[in-house]
């Protein structure tokens, strides 16, 4: 039996450099016994004496270098944190196996692997609780004007682990926290870390003398609990009650949860409260109006109505309408399909990829789009659900129709020379009907309001034609399409 | 009016702010004191709670009104014009030192700041920006900050909020949009989604930017709502698809469900029953699915429909699709594994890198499962197969809780 004797409770060099003298040496783990210094000493000593003499791990150098997985020192790390007494064999016995099963950490069903993991969780675990279960006492000391000091339990030893995050969120302030395996003492400089304390020799004031703002503290923690709705069982998971002694607000809980029933009684008793006078009368915006009544009597007019539209049922999973924007006196109207995505969230037309692609065909027709007022047939974004996006829809005829009341209503105030319908939707809303698009362009439609209408692609179509070659042929007809249209505007 | 001591105004205060169930300190910017003037650090990722109330909620934000006066009258809400609540109001300073003050002694990860609406929505909006900005640039505070945007506010405001805060959220409250109008007469749908749809902007633009120069973040934690459950007659198949066109709108992080709770002070416009609170909790499932398992909304609940009470909708949509079931553990990918019932993201991902070194048998399932008994119906194991178990009639009545006795309130 080879008995190892380590410098302390959490020290992982000395168990490295053993286990690395053990494994070369061929030492199995039920050879192997793990004891710390000065704990639980006297118990190995009879072992030990009984057996082989103890190996102090510094002597032990040589052997052949093996390696081991990164993953492997990672965890190591996290379990000899732990209280369990078993930890330094449990990884011994690990690392021991791994020389056979170099893939033993990825079969998380094996138990000792299993185990590891459980060790290490309950390690981050208490980590994490002591980032959150830490409370300071403002203390007074000689000149200093704000010093904080933290007398805390944690449920491994965590302590040193934790000082790094403690140091970067209060940098500036002179701290110390005090635990039975170790003490932090931060001075807005340096870190010492000293031997734990005994709570008896925790500084008088964190038992008597109380900061002035732990009754804040317990008000607030009072006041913003929900008497309505009690779920203590999920409260004493995520704050066991092996933290309450050294929470402040803990011990309001019992008189909490005493009331509380009561509590809600009285507030479901209570008769309603009538409404006294002070109430603003608010004048309502008009809602669920078709405004087939009344006409907008210019372009922001019809912005604004279009806000209440309700001729179809777009508007419920839209933002908001989107109407046509440009001079009120274009010569030339650009009509496109419906909102998309970002036009949706921005309440203008033409400002997403759709729009860029447009912006660069009109620059290149030589057509100034601050001379054009662009719009679209549909005003509301139609779309589904896919995943955590949404899936442009293609409006249908009743879709279009509905809305065609608005586009008629621009054209009315706006009276351009040309329309320019872009792709089927546009077609149809402008025209009344469908007309193929191939065969339809590079010709002038009279349009009844004596405007002259203009048949072309979507934007958004030559965004998605897959082949380049096609999709180059497809931006050329579009431009010349939109150079056709301005040249009939002059 | 007698002056109110800063104790009572923090309990008047922190009252009238626990009816909004968002307490998240996740996804800020990491970012630390050193350096600095000020305390504060964010970690990124996960935040702490720091504490739990009987009620089971995190507390991990100092969750306050700046004031509980409002013009508003929404009928679900405490601080109504018409509630008859005593009324306070807070400093731009005494907020700063309470959170501060909190923070220092790690009672908090920051401030969660919300108000009532006085004088206009703009004026209300410029106070809570006001705190925001003191705390970072005086203060050089570094710890996280959640800010209730105004949706009426004008949006240069908004975007000033969201500057100062790594996560601001405007509550929906109601599912419905007509029910909006009924209990919250001065609010306006149209007017919270163009609010979020901005927000949705500036936190791309602010994306885009933020790869190219080191300019202040535009809420890098995003954007969360809340929608209270049971205040009016919606399903929670509308409820949820509700949540999925604004998960899709407005790529919020979170939709909080709240089972609507009475109120002190409250109106005869609310009913008088409230829905048990599992009600809440199979919504949260629902969402969960949505969000990290790969469901649809439409295969987890119809829109007219609700969740079931007694079992979760993972089980129950598993009893409905049972030619989907067993399921060879062993063979069959990411996707189809999450939709197990008893199966968790965690688990899943440790079974596909067992088995590419051994084949599953039944014992590494318990090993790496909680409740092996729910689960053998649906699963096929090196050394399993559950026969004619997936398909008996009698399947959930075996795998259903029994039913137990309600508490009374």
């Amino acid at each position: 039996m080879q008995v190892i004797r380590l410098a302390s409770e959490t020290d992982l060099t000395g168990w490295r450099a053993a286990a690395r003298s053990l494994r070369s040496l061929g030492v199995a783990p039920e050879e192997a016994l793990w004891t710390v210094d000065g704990a639980g000493g006297d118990l190995f000593a009879a072992t030990a004496t009984g057996g082989e003499a103890p190996m102090p791990p510094q002597a032990q150098q040589g052997g052949a270098p093996f390696t081991v997985p990164r993953e492997f020192v990672e965890l190591a790390d996290l379990v000899v944190l732990h209280r369990s007494d078993e930890r330094f064999a449990l990884l011994y016995r690990m690392l021991w196996r791994l020389a056979r099963e170099p893939q033993l950490l990825h079969i998380h069903s094996d138990p000792d692997v299993q185990k590891a993991r459980h060790l290490a969780a309950d390690v981050s675990r208490a980590a994490h609780k002591m980032k959150a279960f830490v409370r300071f006492r403002q203390v007074a000391e000689g000149d200093q004007t704000e010093r904080y000091v933290a007398w805390f339990e944690p449920a491994h030893r965590v302590t040193e682990m934790v000082a790094p995050f403690f140091v970067a969120r209060f940098a500036t302030m002179d701290f110390s926290i005090l635990t039975p395996d170790a003490c932090l003492h931060w001075d807005t400089k340096a870190l010492v870390v000293l031997p734990g304390a005994d709570p008896a020799d925790a500084p008088t004031n964190l038992q008597g003398g109380e900061d002035a703002l732990e009754d804040y503290w317990r008000a607030y923690y009072a006041s913003i609990f929900n008497p309505a709705r009690l779920k203590t069982a999920s409260m004493q998971q995520h704050m066991p009650k092996r933290y309450w002694r050294n929470l402040p607000e803990a011990r309001l809980i019992p008189d909490l949860i005493a009331r509380a029933e009561t509590r809600t009684a009285a507030m479901v008793r209570q008769p309603s409260s009538i409404p006294d006078r002070v109430i603003r009368q608010v004048t309502r915006k008009l809602r669920d109006g078709t405004f087939d009544d009344q006409q907008p009597a210019n372009l922001e007019e019809v912005a604004a109505m279009i806000q209440a539209c309700r001729r179809c049922d777009l508007w419920r999973d839209a933002t908001q309408g989107v109407a046509g924007e440009g001079p009120s006196r274009a010569k030339l109207m650009l009509v496109g399909e419906q909102p998309g995505d970002q036009e949706d969230l921005a309440g203008k037309p033409f400002v997403g990829p759709a729009g860029q692609m447009l912006d660069r065909a009109l620059a290149e027709a030589g057509v100034p789009r601050d001379q054009t007022y662009v719009t679209n047939a549909v005003k509301h974004f139609k779309h589904e659900p896919r995943g955590k996006r949404r899936l442009h829809k293609t409006p249908n005829t009743g879709e279009v129709t509905a809305c065609r009341w608005w586009l008629d209503h621009e054209r009315r105030l706006v009276k351009p020379r040309v329309v320019v319908a872009l792709g089927a939707t546009a077609v149809t809303s402008v025209f009344g009907k469908a007309l193929p698009i191939a065969g339809a362009r590079q010709t002038a439609h009279q349009l009844p309001d004596q405007s002259q209408g203009v048949v072309t692609y979507h934007p958004s179509y030559l965004l998605r034609v897959p082949d380049a070659e096609a999709k180059a042929k497809a931006y050329a007809m579009f431009v010349e399409d939109l150079r056709f249209a301005w040249r009939l505007v002059a | 009016m007698a002056t109110l001591s800063l104790k009572r105004k923090l309990e008047i205060l922190s009252d009238a702010a626990k009816y909004d169930a968002s307490c998240a300190s996740s996804g800020g910017t990491k970012r630390d004191s050193r350096g600095g003037k000020g305390v504060g650090s964010v970690e990124g990722g996960m935040g702490i709670c720091h504490a739990y109330a009987p009620d089971g909620r995190c507390i991990s934000l100092l969750k306050i009104l700046l004031t509980n006066f409002c013009v508003y009258d929404c009928a679900y809400c405490v601080n109504r014009v018409s509630s008859n609540v005593t009324r306070a109001r807070f400093s731009v300073e005494e907020v700063c030192d309470l959170t501060l003050g909190f923070y220092k002694r790690n009672y908090i990860e920051g401030l969660f700041l919300s108000s009532g609406i006085i004088r206009s929505p703009d004026y209300t909006m410029e106070e809570l920006v006001r705190v925001a900005k003191t705390l970072r640039e005086v203060h050089d505070f570094r710890g996280y900050i959640h800010l209730k945007v105004i949706p009426e506010a004008a949006p240069a405001l908004v975007n000033e909020a969201a500057l100062y805060a790594d996560r601001v959220s405007i509550n929906i409250e109601l599912p419905r949009d007509d029910s909006l109008n009924r209990l919250a007469p001065e609010k306006d749908v149209a007017g919270i989604k163009k609010a979020m749809g901005a927000v949705r902007l500036g936190v791309e633009a602010g994306a885009e930017k933020g790869r190219k120069a080191r300019a202040p973040k535009f809420a890098p934690a995003g954007q969360s709502t809340q929608l209270i459950v049971g205040a009016d007659a919606a399903p929670d198949g509308e409820i949820l698809k509700r949540s999925e066109s604004l998960y899709g709108a407005y790529s919020l992080r979170r939709v909080y469900y709240s089972a609507f709770s009475p109120i002190p002070d409250s109106t005869a416009r609310l009913p008088l029953q409230r829905p048990p609170l599992v009600r809440e909790h199979r919504l949260y499932q629902a969402d969960w699915l949505m969000r990290s398992y790969g469901f649809e909304r439409a295969e987890i609940v119809a829109e007219g429909e609700d969740l079931e009470l007694e079992i979760d909708p993972k089980l129950a949509w598993a009893l409905k699709n049972r030619a989907a079931f067993p399921l060879d553990l062993n063979t069959a990918d990411r996707e189809q594994m999450l939709r197990v019932p008893g199966l968790g993201v965690r688990s899943v991902d440790r079974m596909l890198e067992v088995r590419r070194i051994k084949a599953l048998t039944l014992e590494d399932v318990r090993r790496l499962t909680r409740g092996l008994e729910k689960l053998k119906p649906f699963i096929v194991t090196a050394d399993w197969t559950p026969g004619g178990l997936t398909d008996r009639a009698d399947l959930r009545e075996r795998l259903a809780p029994p039913p137990q006795q309600m508490r009374l309130f």
